[in-house]
């Protein structure tokens, strides 16, 4: 299976004050095409630096990054915005959808930054919340729905472009048991039918189980 | 989903704050638009002075008279084309808190070298046939309800007695920049009173008016005047008429320009008042900022969002102001007396300002929620806590 992410001798730290935090250290990884990777590991490990750091929302210190055989490491500002744009769906734990926006515009969002037409937008938006259950809801505002279906609706909004990668960072971590199992199958539907590779982020050893591959950090190295 | 509709909805998120900031805005226009409109009626006649009209009066002082027979050489000088004069009569009609200008003038003249003083071929024959005549503005007369044939009685002061005039004709402004609020009549009848009553005060003008054919040749026909007249025992300051009209404001300068500093210290407190709302609203939306950051908006769009946030507020507030400064200034003009402030509306160039202000407003207020927006990584926007 051809690497879809490889990240090379990967170095982050954080400067608090005058003291230097390291946060990860000389972590290397390749994530096949069609992966479902959970990173695991306890607070202050550097999941979520990791996952930044490939969704290119962050930068090494020092190591490269490769997505789909773009080094996003060397990305400018203004680059680095669009290529997230095309390449990449994030998934909050939080959700973070927009309260002043329904469903469906919130999913229609990614789109607003590409040249589809609004027919077009409207089809692409339209299939992507059935596909995630909430055909039903789409003029429904955040507050009007339930966690689970937030989580749904930013599903949506990660996959609308048809990303080459889905990053996850707890996104069960504000579920209930039920809501999360549906959020869970929901991701690994995406995987298995669709081949979407996902990098996720978790504490929750069922989440982890979903997953083909479960990667341990401790301490900002990976086990 | 386009980004003037996430802007509007952006707006309407806290409709209370929004609806408080575009009130104050609002209130600051109309009182930026109020004070404007004063400043532009405290320099409504020097705005509406005639480039090709010279006023001539005693270089001593506006109140010293000068000699009619100035007149036929000042008429000789190349370039004069007319020449008329006045008197400031003033007087008292019903009592002294009714106050409009009274000017005894040449009448053959007078209305040739004011051309917009409109007056009806009629009416202007009719004045000028009888000696004690008047001509009254539209604006007059409405106030006082002068119809033609009525006699308006003055008791005089710079000129005692007790004096009378007909009504023959009404002018009418050519424009909302002119005056119509004067009452002119015959010099001739004030002269040959004069005559009888204080012999040693006929004969003489307040001032004269000048008509030149080429504006150009103000600063020459200006100087040969006064070169007429050097060490007579009437010397005389021959200016433009603008010139001339902001002589009488110069006293009032300080007050004016205390008018046009507080009217931008208006627009100070608009951007204060906007500036915190803008950057309250961008505080609370940091988090959000950096999820469309993830998304892959660029910072140009983000800082398009907040300040046409920003500019889209101010310009509603600067619109619904305008719409209430109408009425204010109808309302304050019809409460004081039209002869205070005879030019008294809101001047396009005043619409034009109040606009600019709020458009530059609205930017500046954005400036800051613009750069904690786009400077804020993405990591620190995610992890902010409001």
């Amino acid at each position: 299976m051809k690497p879809i992410i490889e990240i090379q001798n990967v170095f982050k730290s954080y400067r608090r004050d005058s003291l230097e935090i390291p946060v990860l250290r000389d972590i290397s990884l390749t994530v096949p095409e069609g992966e479902f990777l959970a990173l695991m590991g306890p607070s202050g490990s550097g999941k979520t630096t990791l996952l930044n750091l490939i969704a290119g929302i962050d930068k090494p210190n020092k190591g490269k990054i490769f997505v789909d055989g773009t080094d996003v490491t060397s990305l400018g500002e203004s680059a680095l915005a669009k290529w997230r744009a095309r390449h990449v769906g994030f998934i909050f734990q939080f959700y973070n959808l927009i309260p002043v926006l329904t469903a469906y515009e919130n999913v229609e969002l990614p789109l607003t930054l590409t040249s589809l037409s609004k027919k077009e937008r409207r089809e692409h938006v339209e299939a992507v919340l059935k596909l995630v259950g909430l055909g039903d809801r789409m003029h429904h505002y955040p507050k009007q729905l339930s966690g689970g279906q937030e989580q749904r609706v930013a599903i949506a909004r990660a996959l609308v472009t048809d990303p080459t990668i889905l990053v996850a960072d707890e996104p069960t971590g504000d579920l209930d048991k039920y809501s999360a199992e549906e959020v869970l199958t929901l991701l690994a539907r995406l995987n298995q039918e669709y081949r979407k590779t996902i990098v996720m982020v978790t504490h929750d050893p069922r989440a982890a189980e979903k997953a083909h591959t479960v990667r341990h950090l401790e301490k900002g190295e990976l086990q | 989903m386009r980004v003037l509709k996430f802007m509007l909805r952006n707006t309407l998120r806290h409709k209370l704050r929004t609806a408080l900031t575009i009130l104050g805005i609002s209130i600051a226009v109309v009182a930026f638009t109020f004070l404007r409109t004063v400043v532009t009626a405290w320099y409504a006649g020097v705005e509406a002075s005639s480039p090709n009209r010279l006023i001539t009066r005693n270089a001593v002082s506006f109140i010293f008279p000068l000699p009619l027979s100035y007149r036929d050489k000042i008429a000789q000088i190349p370039g004069v084309e007319t020449v008329s004069f006045m008197n400031w009569f003033q007087g008292v009609y019903i009592d002294k808190n009714q106050f409009f200008p009274r000017m005894a003038v040449d009448a053959e003249t007078a209305l040739r070298i004011y051309p917009e003083f409109l007056v009806p071929q009629d009416q202007l024959e009719a004045f000028r046939k009888e000696r004690n005549a008047c001509v009254v503005g539209a604006d007059l007369a409405q106030q006082y309800n002068f119809k033609l044939g009525d006699v308006i009685p003055i008791e005089g002061d710079i000129y005692p007695g007790r004096w009378e005039f007909v009504v023959r004709a009404i002018y009418q402004p050519r424009d909302k920049t002119v005056d119509g609020t004067q009452m002119w009549f015959h010099w001739q009848y004030l002269d040959e009173r004069l005559k009888q009553e204080a012999p040693a005060r006929a004969g003489y003008v307040g001032w004269y008016i000048i008509r030149i054919s080429n504006p150009t040749d103000a600063a020459r026909i200006s100087e040969e005047v006064d070169a007429l007249f050097k060490n007579s025992r009437a010397e005389t300051k021959t200016e433009t008429e603008a010139a001339f009209q902001e002589s009488f404001i110069q006293g009032t300068s300080l007050i004016i320009q205390l008018l046009n500093f507080l009217s931008f210290v208006i627009i100070g407190i608009i951007m204060l008042v906007l500036g915190n709302t803008m950057i309250m609203s961008a505080r609370e939306r940091t988090k959000e900022y950096a999820v469309l950051k993830t998304i892959g908006f660029s910072g140009g769009t983000l800082a398009a969002i907040i300040a046409g946030e920003s500019i889209m507020i101010s310009i509603i507030g600067a619109v619904v102001g305008l719409f209430l400064a109408y009425p204010v200034v109808d309302l304050f003009a019809l409460m004081v007396p039209k002869s205070w402030f005879p030019i008294f509306f809101i001047e396009p160039i005043t619409i034009v300002l109040a606009g600019m202000s709020a458009l530059l407003v609205g930017v500046i207020a954005a400036f800051f929620p613009v750069q904690r927006a786009v400077r804020t990584s993405i990591v620190d926007g995610l992890r902010f806590v409001g």
